[in-house]
C-alpha cells in the first residue's frame, strides 16, 4: 500500500498525517518530508499515524534521524495501531517518542 | 556541509556509481553519500561486489572490483546512492581452485562478508529457507544509530557475580512463559523482574551470533521430526546478532532489540556476558556448505592438514585458524566490536583451548591471541572467561595460558562437587580444595579465576542430575551414543521422574545441597537457567538439537517448586550478604586480625578434626568474619553426604557470639533457610546434622574489636 502524507506546520509544531505503509520503498519519501518540515525552530513534531498500518526499520529510523538531528526536539506517534506500538516497544524507541491516544497540546513543550 | 572531494564518483557501471575505497575499517560501513566496502583475501586472483535488493532472488548489479583498488591483499570500493536500508551484499572471489595446496576458490558462489554485522537469510527462526536461494546468508548493514541514554558496562567486580547460563530462545520459548515473544530478546527482557528477584546479577548467554538453527540432518527417531541445530555452537557471522531471536528480525530490527534488552538488563545492574565460538566456524569440513571464509581465504581462516584437508580440534568438522594474523585479528576486532558497540560485559570462550594452538594444531606456550585478548585495551574490563579444553584432547584447567586476566570454567570443581554430592568416598579433601577457589590450580591467581558450576548446558540439569544414573539421549537420533558419560550423577533409587515422596524429598535436598556448596564456594558461582525451579530434560544431557519441551524453561514450574525457588532466591541472596564467601584473594590460613582463629579453619565432627580419610563423606568449615576483607559474620559449614545423621560441633565463634541456624537443607521449607536476623539461634554446642544434608551457621561478630 502507497504512503500518502500531510504535512503542516503552526508555531513551534509540525505536524504529518501518515495514511497507508511506511516500507523500505517509502520511507526516503518520509525522510524527505520530515527534513522539509523540520525548522531550527521546530520543538514538536506530531505524527499522525492512525490509519498506518506498518512501519518498517526504515520508516523507524526515520524518527532517529529527526531526533538526532535536533535533540530537544519532542516526537508525539498519535494514535498507533498495536503492531507498531509492539515493534516501537521492542526496538527500545518507545522511550524515545511520546505515544499518545489524544492530541498533544501544541505550542508549548517541555524537553 | 559540503561533499568532500574525495568522496565523488570515478568510475560507472549499470548505472551505479563507484570509486576506490578505504581499506579500513574492513565490512561495509556508511561514509559521506556512498557505502564503504572493504574485504581481504591473501590468495584471491580478483573479488566482485554484488549487490541485491533486499530479498531479491537475483543481483541488482556485480561490480568487480578494478585493479587499482585493491591494496595489498584488501579489495575496497566506495558505492554511491545505495538505499541502505534496501541493502543485501555479497562477494565473489576468483582464484585457483586446488585443495590439496588448501586453495578452494569458487566464483558461482556469493559470499558473506567475514565482517558483516547484519545477516538476512534467517530472518525468523524456524522460517524454513528457500534452498534454491543462490545467496543464502546475506550480509546487510548496520546502523550505529542507537540511543544508549547513558548506559555503560557495569564493571562489576567479578568477585561480586553470580551468573546465571542462559538460552536466550529456551529461556522464553514455552508458552508458560506468558511474555509477548516467546523465545526473543525481547521476551528475554520482559523476564529482567524474575531475574532480578532471583538475584543473580549476570546473564551468560549461549551463543547469540549468526548461526543457522537448519544445520542438522538427523531426524527424531520416533517422531521423525527434524532436528536443528538449536544451541548455536556453530557461527554463521561472528559480527551479527541472530536475527531469529528478534521478535522484530522480520524487520531487520536485531540489533536494536538486543540493544534494548541490554540497556535494561544493566539498568537493572545485571551484566552480559556472551559465549562465543571462535573454535569453528558452520562451514564444516571439506564437505560443507561454502558460506563465507572457506571462499575468501581458506588457508588463513582455517588449520589445514598437508594434504590440504581440515583438522578438527572443535569436533565440528574444521578449526579457525586463530593465531594466523588474519583470523586473530578478525577475533580480536569482532570483540572489540561487541564490547564497545553493544556494551557487553565480558565473554566465555567455547573451547578455548584451540585458541592456543598454532597453525598446524601444536598447542602454544605464549599463544599470541590469548594475550593479545588479555591485553587488549577495549576489552580491559570485561571478563574474559575460557572453557579451557577443546575436543582435539587439550585440557588445560588450572593451566590455561591466562596473563592474569583470564577466568576458567573450572571442570574439576564441577566433577568434584559432583562426586561429594551423590555419596562418592574420598573426594573431601578435594572439596576442602574446591571451596577455596581451587588454589591447587590458581594459586598464581585468585579465587576470582575459578567459575564454579555444578551444570551447564552441556550435560544434566541439576533436577536431572539427582534424578538419573545414566544418560538418556534417544530423541537425539544417535542411538543414545552421543553426550557424556561421565555424569557423576545419582538418581536418589529411582531412574527418572518418580511418585515416591521419599525419593522426591531427597531429589529436593540434594537440589539443596547443590547450590548451597556452590553458593558457599570462594569463586564465581553460575547457576544453569532453570534449575532454581527443577528444570528437566528428562535425562538427556546433550539437549543441543532440541527446540521444544526438552530444552525449553517451563514456567509452571516456578508454582509448583515454589519451595525450590524460595531456597535459590536466599542462598543467592546469603552469598550477596556475605563479602567471606566472594573474596579476591586466596586465604592465607592464618589469624590476621587476631581472632584467634584463622580466616579458613576445617573441622568434622569435632572442631578442627576434619577427616579426609579414603570412608569420609563429611567436611566441615569455619570462616572468620573479621579476617574477611570486608568484616562480615563468622560462618560455619557443615556438610553430611552420608546417608545417616551425624552430630557435629562447631568452634567457638571470635566474640563468642551465639550460632545462629541461617540454613539446614534437611529441614522444609520456610525452615530451610532463614533471612538475615531471623535465624533461630541454635540451643546445643552439638549439631545433629542430618542425613545428605548441609548446614550453614552464622555468628554476629560486629562486637569484635580487633587485636586481643
Amino acid at each position: 500500500m502507497p504512503l500518502t502524507m500531510n504535512s503542516s506546520t503552526q508555531g513551534n509544531t509540525a505536524r504529518l498525517i501518515l495514511v497507508g505503509e511506511v516500507d523500505g520503498t517509502t520511507a526516503p519519501n518520509l525522510r524527505t518530508e520530515v527534513d522539509k518540515l523540520l525548522t531550527s525552530a521546530t520543538r514538536m513534531l506530531v505524527l499522525d499515524v492512525e490509519h498506518l498500518t506498518f512501519m518498517s526499520s526504515a520508516g523507524l529510523r526515520v524518527l532517529i534521524f529527526a531526533k538526532q538531528k535536533q535533540p530537544a526536539l519532542n516526537i508525539y506517534v498519535l494514535k498507533p495501531q498495536p503492531p507498531i506500538v509492539d515493534t516501537l516497544r521492542k526496538t527500545g524507541f518507545y522511550d524515545g517518542v511520546y505515544v499518545t491516544e489524544t492530541e498533544p497540546e501544541t505550542g508549548t513543550t517541555t524537553a | 556541509m559540503e561533499t568532500r572531494i574525495d568522496y565523488y564518483p570515478t568510475h560507472e557501471r549499470a548505472g551505479f556509481r563507484f570509486r576506490k575505497g578505504h581499506v579500513l575499517p574492513f565490512g561495509a560501513n556508511v561514509v559521506g553519500s556512498g557505502v564503504n566496502f572493504s574485504v581481504y583475501s591473501s590468495a584471491a586472483e580478483s573479488c566482485t561486489l554484488v549487490l541485491f535488493r533486499k530479498h531479491d532472488p537475483e543481483p541488482m548489479v556485480e561490480i568487480e572490483f578494478p585493479r587499482s583498488f585493491r591494496i595489498g591483499g584488501v579489495y575496497a570500493m566506495i558505492v554511491f546512492d545505495l538505499d541502505y536500508e534496501d541493502l543485501e551484499y555479497g562477494y565473489r572471489f576468483s582464484g585457483p581452485h586446488d585443495p590439496s595446496r588448501g586453495l578452494r576458490f569458487d566464483d558461482s558462489k556469493i559470499l558473506s562478508d567475514p565482517y558483516a554485522r547484519v545477516l538476512g537469510g534467517r530472518d525468523i527462526w524456524r522460517a524454513e529457507p528457500d534452498w534454491n536461494n543462490i545467496y543464502q546468508h546475506r550480509s546487510r548493514l548496520a546502523f550505529d544509530d542507537f540511543d544508549w541514554e547513558g548506559d555503560h558496562p557495569l564493571e562489576t567486580p567479578i568477585q561480586d557475580l553470580v551468573f546465571y547460563e542462559l538460552h536466550v530462545r529456551g529461556f522464553t520459548a514455552d508458552t508458560s512463559s506468558q511474555v509477548s515473544a516467546p523465545g526473543t530478546f525481547a521476551g528475554l527482557r520482559d523476564k529482567i523482574p524474575y531475574l532480578k528477584e532471583l538475584g543473580i546479577n549476570c546473564v551468560e548467554l549461549l551463543p547469540i551470533y549468526e548461526f543457522d538453527e537448519w544445520e542438522n540432518n538427523r531426524r527424531h527417531p520416533e517422531t521423525g521430526e527434524l532436528l536443528l541445530n538449536y544451541w548455536g555452537y556453530s557461527t554463521v557471522a561472528f559480527f551479527a546478532p541472530k536475527a531469529g531471536y528478534a521478535a522484530t528480525g522480520g524487520l531487520g530490527m536485531q540489533v536494536d532489540e538486543l540493544k534494548t534488552t541490554i540497556k535494561e538488563l544493566h539498568r537493572n545492574g545485571i551484566e552480559v556476558v556472551l559465549d562465543v565460538v571462535f573454535n569453528h566456524t558452520a562451514e564444516g569440513d571439506h564437505r560443507g556448505p561454502m558460506i563465507s571464509f572457506r571462499g575468501i581465504d581458506n588457508q588463513a581462516y582455517y588449520m589445514l592438514t598437508p594434504e590440504g584437508y581440515y583438522y578438527n580440534f572443535s569436533g565440528c568438522g574444521n578449526t579457525l585458524n586463530c593465531n594466523h594474523p588474519v583470523a586473530r585479528n578478525l577475533v580480536i576486532d569482532c570483540l572489540r566490536y561487541w564490547a564497545a558497540e553493544y556494551h557487553i560485559d565480558g565473554f566465555r570462550f567455547d573451547l578455548a583451548s584451540i585458541l592456543g594452538r598454532d597453525q598446524s594444531g601444536a598447542p602454544l606456550s605464549n599463544p599470541p591471541l590469548l594475550e593479545s585478548l588479555a591485553f587488549d585495551p577495549v576489552l580491559s574490563k570485561c571478563k574474559l572467561i575460557a572453557e579451557a579444553w577443546d575436543a582435539g584432547g587439550l585440557y588445560q584447567v588450572g593451566s590455561f595460558p591466562a596473563y592474569g586476566r583470564w577466568a576458567e570454567w573450572n571442570g574439576k570443581y564441577r566433577d568434584s562437587i559432583r562426586r561429594f554430592i551423590k555419596g562418592d568416598e574420598g573426594v573431601a579433601g578435594e572439596i576442602a580444595t574446591r571451596i577455596q577457589g581451587s588454589p591447587d590450580l590458581y594459586w598464581y591467581r585468585c579465587p576470582t579465576a575459578s567459575t564454579n558450576f555444578i551444570t551447564c548446558h552441556d550435560g544434566f540439569t541439576l533436577r536431572d542430575l539427582v534424578s538419573y544414573n545414566g544418560k538418556h539421549n534417544e530423541a537425539n537420533g544417535e542411538n543414545n551414543n552421543d553426550g557424556g558419560n561421565d555424569n557423576n550423577s545419582w538418581n536418589c533409587g529411582w531412574e527418572g521422574e518418580s511418585t515416591d515422596p521419599a525419593v522426591n524429598d531427597l531429589r529436593i535436598r540434594q537440589v539443596k545441597n547443590a547450590a548451597t556448596i556452590l553458593m558457599v564456594s570462594q569463586g564465581v558461582p553460575m547457576i544453569l537457567m532453570g534449575d532454581e525451579i527443577g528444570r528437566t530434560q528428562k535425562g538427556n544431557n546433550n539437549a543441543y538439537c532440541h527446540d521444544n519441551e526438552y530444552s525449553w524453561m517451563d514456567w509452571d514450574l516456578a508454582a509448583a517448586n515454589s519451595d525450590l525457588l524460595r531456597f535459590f532466591r536466599k542462598i543467592i541472596g546469603f552469598r550477596h550478604a556475605h563479602p567471606a564467601l566472594r573474596r579476591n584473594n586466596f586465604f592465607e590460613h592464618r589469624d590476621i586480625r587476631g581472632t584467634g582463629i584463622a580466616d579458613i579453619t576445617f573441622h568434622g565432627l569435632q572442631p578442627f578434626a576434619p577427616d579426609y580419610s579414603a570412608g569420609s563423606r563429611c567436611l566441615a568449615f569455619m570462616l572468620s568474619g573479621p579476617n574477611a576483607n570486608e568484616p562480615d559474620d563468622d560462618i560455619y559449614v557443615a556438610m553430611n553426604l552420608y546417608w545417616e545423621a551425624l552430630p557435629f560441633r562447631a568452634p567457638r565463634s571470635c566474640t563468642e557470639s551465639p550460632w545462629k541456624i541461617a540454613i539446614n537443607t534437611s529441614m522444609p521449607s520456610p525452615q530451610d533457610i532463614f533471612d538475615r536476623g531471623c535465624e533461630p539461634a541454635l540451643d546445643h554446642d552439638e549439631i545433629i546434622v542430618g542425613p545428605r544434608s548441609i548446614i550453614v551457621l552464622t555468628s554476629d561478630t560486629r562486637s569484635f574489636k580487633g587485636e586481643k
